[in-house]
């Protein structure tokens, strides 16, 4: 009886101890591939099922590991302000969904506060122009905006070019991603695309009841929410990006800085007040809404088009927010390969 | 796709006329070239042209920062800063055959603070030429492409791009006045006529006579350099006159078309001094 105790105790122990041996082999694996990221692969650009034809035109920058990992360093690096002291990630917060969470406006350089909300940064590569004015109609050129904004990072490319070429690391990361020595603003600006073209949010639960993956389905009420959103708000804010991208004034009037929008971009009166229907996805971590952050929770945002000509009860408030909720992807949030 | 796209974007007003007018050009571009290629010896045979950008001020010469001028509305001003996009340069021959310089080699930002921005130079085929055609600013097509195609004087970083409102800042001049509240002004003047809705559009067209002053005899291997005096007076006092208290900081809003139709006539052919031999430059 104490025999066969013993003897099954010296297996166990041996399972222990094969167990132990895996595991510090492994690790040593880990340790000699030099890069938890080596154990998956680079992937590039991958377009969901569920998702369109991409707006950007990938043929002018191919996106490279290299590339991205660069982009990525830049988009964290204080070198692009003018006193070092801030970057693109101190207001587009990965675990916000990229947003200046809990900001109405964005604090730049020196605590300078902007007139908007920092948008998120997530699927550009669908986006037909970019800001809230839709301004900039290339990604690649979209940088340049609040890089040399006076009250965001208040800094020239010429300069920023200057201050990555006396750095250490920069010139042989730029050599690796563009395959030749020399660090340009052109490829500064293309690097930065490289990271947040790869920004998507595509694995919300309503993705994957979308794409049908793993059985997962809407609950009753997320559905009956579904076809309430489809009756009332998909024209503007269509599927699967949940924005048709159009400009539109929803009658917030003008606000404290005398925002005009999109006017101030084509100067037509018929533009004024009118700001990009931002996309629905991802607002559990993007609060404030609106173009100047002055709604603060979602609510307050029903609220407003109720006053308007959207009549909903209590019952349909309640059920097009669950649906809300189902456009949130938390793994978007939380990706490694995106954080600082 | 496409061609809607740039058939929108060009100087657009009517769409459809747009369109037609595009089709027209492209048609016209491919003639013309068919018409520059064949055989003709002349034609492999390069000479040079130079530009040279002299900017006065009326009667005096710019002298940028120190000295101080008077505009028709008796206010002093100072000029600090004063660039300027050329591009696509046309040269007409004496038959009215045209030489277009390949769009990419014909972008030049004019400085007044940088010497060797005061002369653009370019290859030309040899012959007589009696008009010279530039815009001033930059066409709406490069206004609209990737930045890999945005080099030299045309990258972003030069500080003549607005980065909020994508597109060229055309012209800046900028400097000193006390008719000014704030001791300055600012003149940034651009619009290519909007990406995909019609917006300002202050692409200006200069077409220079050569003949009066002396035309543009270009032999293999010798420059000829044709000399304008710009008159930076004009920007203030040309066809719109106006004063600085008025408009001290002018950029992208309406009062810009008439400061873009001002400079527009700053343009004189002085003189031209053919077959000058290529130095080492």
């Amino acid at each position: 009886m104490t025999i066969r105790t013993t003897s099954r105790r010296s297996q166990v122990n041996k399972q222990h101890l094969y167990c132990i041996l895996g595991i510090i082999l492994a690790i040593v694996a880990c340790r000699k591939s030099d890069d938890w990221v080596d154990i998956s692969p680079f992937m590039g650009f991958q377009k969901a099922r569920n998702f369109p034809e991409p707006v950007y035109n990938f043929a002018t920058n191919k996106i490279t590991e290299a590339g991205f990992n660069l982009g990525k360093k830049l988009f964290y690096e204080p070198l692009l302000s003018r006193n070092n002291t801030i970057s693109c990630g101190s207001c587009h917060i990965s675990y916000y969904a990229f947003t200046h969470h809990g900001h109405t406006v964005s604090h730049g350089i020196e605590d300078k506060e902007g007139i908007r909300n920092a948008l998120p940064i997530m699927n550009l590569a669908w986006n037909e122009s970019f800001f809230w004015d839709g301004g900039v109609h290339n990604l690649d050129l979209s940088s340049v905006a609040p890089i040399e904004n006076p009250v965001e990072m208040d800094e020239k490319l010429s300069n920023i070019v200057l201050k990555l070429q006396k750095n250490k690391e920069y010139p042989g990361l730029f050599k690796a991603a563009f395959g030749t020595e020399g660090i340009s603003s052109e490829r500064m600006l293309k690097a930065l695309s490289q990271f947040m073209l790869l920004l998507i949010s595509d694995q919300s639960k309503y993705d994957k009841v979308q794409r049908g993956e793993g059985g997962m389905l809407f609950t009753a009420e997320e559905q009956a929410g579904y076809l309430l959103f489809k009756k009332h708000c998909n024209t503007c804010h269509s599927e699967p990006l949940f924005t048709d991208q159009s400009f539109r004034d929803i009658g917030l009037g003008l606000n404290p800085a005398k925002d005009y929008g999109r006017y101030d971009i084509t100067l037509h009166e018929r533009d004024k007040l009118k700001f990009k229907v931002p996309s629905l996805r991802n607002l559990k971590y993007t609060a404030p809404y609106m173009h100047d952050g002055s709604y603060l929770t979602l609510a307050a945002v029903m609220q407003q088009f109720q006053s308007g000509s959207i009549k909903l009860n209590n019952e349909e408030t309640t059920q097009i927010l669950a649906f809300l909720e189902t456009l949130n992807d938390a793994q978007f949030t939380l990706d490694k390969r995106f954080a600082e | 796709m496409r061609y809607y796209l740039y058939s929108r974007i060009f100087y657009s007003y009517n769409m459809k006329n747009n369109f037609i007018i595009l089709l027209a050009a492209v048609c016209f571009l491919f003639s013309a070239c068919k018409k520059d290629n064949p055989i003709s010896s002349t034609e492999n045979q390069r000479g040079r042209v130079k530009l040279k950008f002299d900017h006065i001020v009326g009667g005096r010469v710019l002298q940028l920062g120190s000295a101080t001028y008077t505009n028709a509305a008796a206010e002093n001003y100072s000029i600090e800063t004063l660039r300027y996009y050329i591009s696509n340069i046309k040269l007409t021959r004496q038959d009215g055959t045209v030489y277009t310089v390949p769009k990419d080699s014909s972008y030049f930002l004019i400085d007044a603070s940088v010497e060797n921005s005061l002369f653009p130079k370019f290859q030309v085929p040899v012959g007589t030429y009696t008009k010279l055609d530039f815009i001033v600013g930059v066409d709406s097509l490069k206004n609209t492409e990737d930045i890999a195609s945005r080099l030299g004087d045309l990258s972003v970083d030069k500080g003549m791009y607005w980065s909020w409102n994508s597109g060229y800042i055309f012209l800046k001049m900028e400097g000193k006045s006390a008719a000014s509240s704030s001791g300055n002004y600012h003149f940034h003047i651009g619009g290519f006529g909007g990406y995909n809705t019609q917006t300002i559009n202050n692409i200006k067209a200069v077409s220079v006579d050569l003949t009066k002053a002396g035309s543009s005899a270009v032999q293999e291997g010798l420059s000829s350099d044709i000399h304008l005096m710009v008159d930076v007076s004009l920007v203030l006092d040309g066809k719109t006159p106006f004063s600085i208290k008025e408009h001290p900081s002018v950029m992208f809003g309406e009062f810009s078309t008439s400061i873009a139709d001002n400079y527009q006539a700053m343009f004189r052919h002085d003189h031209t001094h053919n077959f000058q031999k290529i130095a080492g430059e």
